[in-house]
């Protein structure tokens, strides 16, 4: 299990220090149900791969940058976004109803999920902790400017800002704008510069300098 | 029901914080719990709704206080005492008295498969829509004891309908009671300014998906 701890070496190794609280509260949980004979605790293992290293943004970043090329795969996006997300086979859980929502020089669209935290699993992942947060949660549909504001992403009086709460089983994935000065750049360049927070919609895509690519 | 996890519109909760290169998980213990929840869902003793009313069932007190996973470890233990795949003595002392009979198990094996099946929350059944695009729509000044997707924030508001997403499970009696109660589900612009009062600004807007029965016509 210890090589899953590969992201940072700041995080203390779970298993070198004594376990407490919730982490002795699951632990005693997990070995009660495999005695039981409920789980297997090698498909736990394959559930953590999985969502620590085959799913995530980066996902999202390939249909968005595949968008901003392609005309014909953008107009079919935005009509049925399930299967035109489902052509990169991006299916599945928290996945299975999507929709795109286009972002312009007038309309800024922002997702959030007020009653849980529900999130487009499939093309982002699991969701960030901010996300499933109380200030997020409880401030995104009252005052979106405020925190677009606050995230360094304020939305100018004229743009019209529509937030998504997602109360049902529809998952929302926002198309951001494309950056001036990627005229030119190849599909994969252009994934590359594609956030998780922009395709949430609480940051825009920027075009870094030539240097820094 | 009307408990803090609807938070829509509620003050004093602080900034938002983004964590630079945050991990998927922040500790061994919570990729356990997320992925418990998942192996214990092949079981299908529950469905999504259940498992969303169980975490809003937690005490408000908790709730705040509790991570995102202690959440989903609180919820879970819930879920499998009080549908039987566990007993509460068991949960207490954290030993097995007795082998689950009659159950088979998610192996490594059948992961992948697991997760790209198609949950259905949509629903081929041919239900007559109550509204169309356009239409000016009143949400429900319901206030349920039980599940409810229709959050406190947008309850006696007036929008319109966006778009009509199709024939779904209705969350709000799939978690009480398992009845399916398949109806259209469309997605509702309300004006800010119809949610927050004349301070909002004048163009920008919430979408929610609701249901037939969270809806009347305006």
């Amino acid at each position: 299990m210890s090589d899953r701890h590969h992201h940072d070496d700041d995080h203390v190794r779970e298993h070198d220090r004594p376990l407490s609280g919730p982490a002795l509260r699951a632990k005693a949980l997990e070995s009660l149900l495999v005695e039981k004979g409920l789980v297997d605790p090698k498909a736990l293992d394959q559930l953590i791969d999985t969502y620590e290293t085959k799913v995530g943004p980066r996902n999202g970043a390939r249909i968005v940058a595949r968008a901003w090329m392609d005309p014909d795969y953008k107009r079919r996006l935005l009509e049925d976004a399930t299967a035109a997300i489902a052509e990169f086979g991006f299916i599945g859980r928290q996945g299975e109803d999507m929709v795109a929502l286009e972002n312009t020089s007038k309309i800024r669209n922002m997702v959030v999920c007020t009653l849980c935290s529900c999130y487009p699993w499939p093309v982002l992942g699991l969701p960030p902790v901010w996300y499933k947060s109380a200030p997020y949660r409880a401030r995104a549909v009252i005052d979106p400017r405020g925190v677009l504001k606050e995230l360094g992403c304020e939305v100018p009086e004229d743009v019209e800002v529509r937030v998504w709460d997602s109360t049902a089983e529809l998952r929302y994935l926002v198309l951001p704008e494309r950056p001036a000065g990627t005229e030119g750049w190849s599909e994969d360049e252009l994934a590359e510069i594609v956030t998780r927070d922009a395709m949430i919609g609480v940051a825009q895509v920027k075009a870094p300098g030539r240097s820094q690519r | 029901m009307n408990s803090v996890h609807d938070m829509g519109g509620m003050h004093g909760m602080g900034p938002v914080e983004i964590e630079k290169n945050e991990p998927v998980f922040h500790s061994q213990w919570e990729a356990r719990v997320h992925a418990l929840n998942l192996a214990c869902g092949f079981h299908r003793r529950w469905n999504i709704d259940m498992g969303r009313h169980s975490r809003e069932r937690i005490p408000p007190a908790e709730y705040l206080a509790a991570t995102y996973y202690e959440k989903w470890l609180r919820g879970l233990e819930m879920l499998l005492v009080e549908n039987g795949l566990v007993t509460a003595k068991e949960l207490r002392t954290g030993r097995a008295e007795s082998k689950a009979s009659g159950v088979s198990v998610l192996r490594a094996s059948e992961v992948a498969g697991f997760l790209r099946v198609r949950r259905l929350a949509r629903i081929d059944e041919d239900v007559p829509p109550r509204f169309t695009p356009g239409v000016r729509v009143l949400a429900r000044n319901d206030h349920p004891i039980g599940h409810t997707r229709l959050p406190r924030y947008a309850r006696g508001k007036r929008g319109v309908v966006d778009r009509d997403h199709g024939v779904f499970i209705f969350p709000d009696t799939h978690a009480m009671t398992r009845d399916k109660k398949p109806q259209h589900c469309y997605s509702v612009r309300f004006a800010a300014r119809e949610l927050w009062g004349s301070s909002a600004p004048a163009r920008d807007s919430v979408y929610l998906d609701l249901w037939d029965d969270h809806l009347d016509p305006a």
